[in-house]
């Protein structure tokens, strides 16, 4: 079953956020990394760039396929992760900690009130892997 | 008592080493005759000359050269060893008629800069098959340039940017949004966004057709350039709206552009042109039987309705008179060349030749005979295999890993495991909206015999899925290497040798 942390927000795109203040750190899921299966390469935004909720702000690419990841929130790019680069298998190993990839400053930080909560989200996964 | 035979290493290694290592100081493959003229007289000059004494060569004899890559060519599979199911890849026989017709002489010599009054047998042939791919599509421009399906496809992704900048002007440039199924091929986002367009996701029903609610939904935006569609789609399944999809894109002002690629559940039964396709390109070398990826080059004709007919590349092949072919260059609204000459010619020869021998029967007779093979698959296996959508697949069909994976077996230890059966694996992982998708396209090249070898071999897989996880997951057995490290190969690749 995968890990799914009480204490983060969840997109139905399968990205994780944690919010620090009005900063968000976003990543993907345990779920999402198991399906995507061993994770080779990690394009992801500069610091600056600025998203709208729900837009794709870079891609993973696995030994399967290459897939977008979005902003679950609106904001600017304060930091991404730049081990990544070298060692895009943290994502497989540490998706919840050392595998995150951007963090940004919210536009709106009350809309990590509109995502789901982390049983909203098992649920989520469960329905979708029926 | 003892034999007296004392058991020896297998004398050729399955592991052959590289051309480098099988170097021996000394051994050479060639002897020359004495040199009997003064070299100081060669008046080659010292920057061509090497210095090095080939340093780093390997030293090798004629022998060892002709060993070496033959017992590596003995470790490839081909479409002349054996089924090649590779769902969206139409890999199909190549006879070898085409190939003898390739290599005729009068063609196979003939300089692209030949003047057209001394090449009309070479115009002829790319004329000739202009009217048969039109004929095929029901779309009367042509254009045989592209060199590839991909190249292909940004041909007419850009015949349709020409066109409606011809259109409407600098409205045009209100008008950017490509609408792509989220079933497509990747390289239809790519050539949309190479050809200046941003592109818009169209979702899949339950049933595996483009959702038109959600069509018409991103089409009443009006900023629609055009929809890219693949019919059928990567599903396999045959977008029966098809009409009705193409009026709601007219209606906003767009054009329908067909990806090709699935073709082969078409040709000689339904015409894209009859369904409303404004432009669509053709992958010979999948559809009409020309050589495949490393056998290649390809080949990605791109035919359109009249009405964008004058924005084709240059130059088209034209008839001026009963008996006479030249090339025209004066297309004011012309796109421009895509490919330098005339694309990869020895294709077009391949796919005339291929065309003519079936003849309109023919051709359909193999369409059938494609879309009643990948049939009989769905039915053989959907007790063993989860397909996830009901409908009656074309050419090819999808299944996925579902039930297996609830024991830890995953489309890719099933495809490896089939390799130990002596297939080559279906295409794994696409269409992406699938999870553990299988998508298997036997083509019209197999018969029966070959068709129940293979369903046996999924279905046995499928057993020993629940009985012996562990023989699958570890799977291939019997190939000369064991299961690759794909992943640290992608994270970090060894791309050359070095000493």
């Amino acid at each position: 079953m995968a890990n799914v942390p009480e204490d983060l927000h969840y997109s139905k795109d399968h990205e994780w956020v944690r919010v620090d203040g009005d900063q968000a750190i976003i990543g993907i899921t345990d779920y999402a990394q198991d399906s995507l299966g061993d994770v080779v390469y990690v394009e992801l935004p500069k610091a600056g760039d600025e998203f709208a909720a729900n837009e794709s702000f870079g891609s993973v690419e696995s030994v399967k396929a290459v897939s977008e990841v979005f902003t679950p929130v609106a904001g600017a790019v304060v930091k991404i992760n730049e081990s990544l680069a070298d060692e895009p298998e943290t994502v497989n190993s540490d998706p919840y900690g050392d595998g995150w990839m951007i963090r940004v400053k919210m536009s709106n930080p009350g809309e990590v009130d509109s995502l789901l909560t982390a049983a909203e989200y098992e649920d989520f996964t469960k329905a979708e892997s029926e | 008592m003892t034999t007296g035979i004392t058991k020896v290493t297998k004398h050729i290694s399955p592991n052959e080493q590289l051309i480098f290592e099988r170097s021996q100081t000394g051994r050479i493959g060639y002897r020359l005759p004495a040199l009997d003229v003064d070299e100081s007289t060669l008046d080659i000059p010292a920057e061509f000359r090497r210095d090095d004494d080939l340093e780093g060569m390997p030293e090798v004899s004629e022998v060892d050269v002709i060993r070496h890559f033959i017992r590596m060519s003995t470790w490839n599979y081909s479409i002349d060893l054996g089924m090649y199911p590779l769902g969206s890849c139409t890999m199909k026989y190549n006879s070898r008629l085409n190939e003898r017709v390739a290599r005729i002489a009068g063609f196979a010599n003939l300089h692209p800069l030949t003047g057209e009054q001394d090449a009309q047998g070479a115009l002829q042939v790319i004329y000739e098959l202009q009217q048969h791919l039109a004929e095929i599509t029901g779309l009367p421009g042509i254009s045989l340039q592209p060199a590839a399906g991909a190249h292909g496809e940004m041909t007419g992704i850009m015949i349709i940017r020409a066109f409606l900048d011809a259109r409407d002007g600098a409205a045009a440039s209100h008008r950017r949004t490509m609408l792509i199924p989220d079933s497509a091929h990747g390289t239809n986002p790519a050539s949309a966004h190479l050809s200046g367009f941003s592109v818009k996701t169209i979702k899949s029903t339950a049933e595996g057709l483009t959702d038109l609610d959600h069509l018409r939904e991103l089409c009443a935006h009006g900023e629609v350039a055009g929809l890219m569609l693949t019919n059928p789609n990567t599903l396999g399944l045959f977008e029966r709206n098809i009409k009705q999809i193409c009026e709601i894109v007219h209606e906003a002002g767009g054009l329908v552009y067909m990806d090709g690629a699935n073709m082969n559940a078409l040709v000689g039964v339904a015409r894209p042109g009859d369904m409303g396709v404004d432009v669509i390109h053709l992958n010979l070398h999948k559809t009409f039987s020309t050589p495949h990826g490393g056998g290649g080059p390809g080949s990605g004709p791109c035919c359109c309705t009249k009405e964008l007919e004058p924005f084709l590349p240059v130059p088209r092949i034209v008839k001026s008179n009963e008996s006479t072919f030249r090339l025209d260059y004066d297309q004011p609204r012309s796109i421009g060349r895509v490919k330098a000459f005339f694309g990869n010619y020895g294709m077009m020869l391949r796919a005339l030749a291929y065309t003519l021998t079936h003849g309109n029967d023919g051709l359909r007779e193999a369409t059938e005979a494609a879309v009643l093979n990948a049939r009989y698959i769905a039915a053989g296996l959907v007790d063993d295999y989860d397909k996830p959508f009901a409908g009656a697949p074309m050419h090819e069909v999808v299944f996925t890993d579902k039930r297996q994976s609830r024991k830890g077996v995953h489309t890719l230890d099933i495809a490896k495991r089939l390799i130990d059966y002596g297939f080559h694996p279906m295409t794994i992982y696409f269409p992406l909206i699938v999870q553990g998708a299988m998508l298997i396209e036997p083509t019209e090249s197999v018969g029966r015999q070959e068709l129940d070898q293979f369903i046996d071999a999924m279905k046995s897989i499928a057993s020993e899925a629940v009985e012996d996880p562990e023989l699958v997951l570890n799977a291939p057995h019997d190939t000369r290497i064991g299961r690759l490290d794909e992943a640290t190969a992608a994270r970090k690749p060894v791309l050359r040798w070095k000493p």
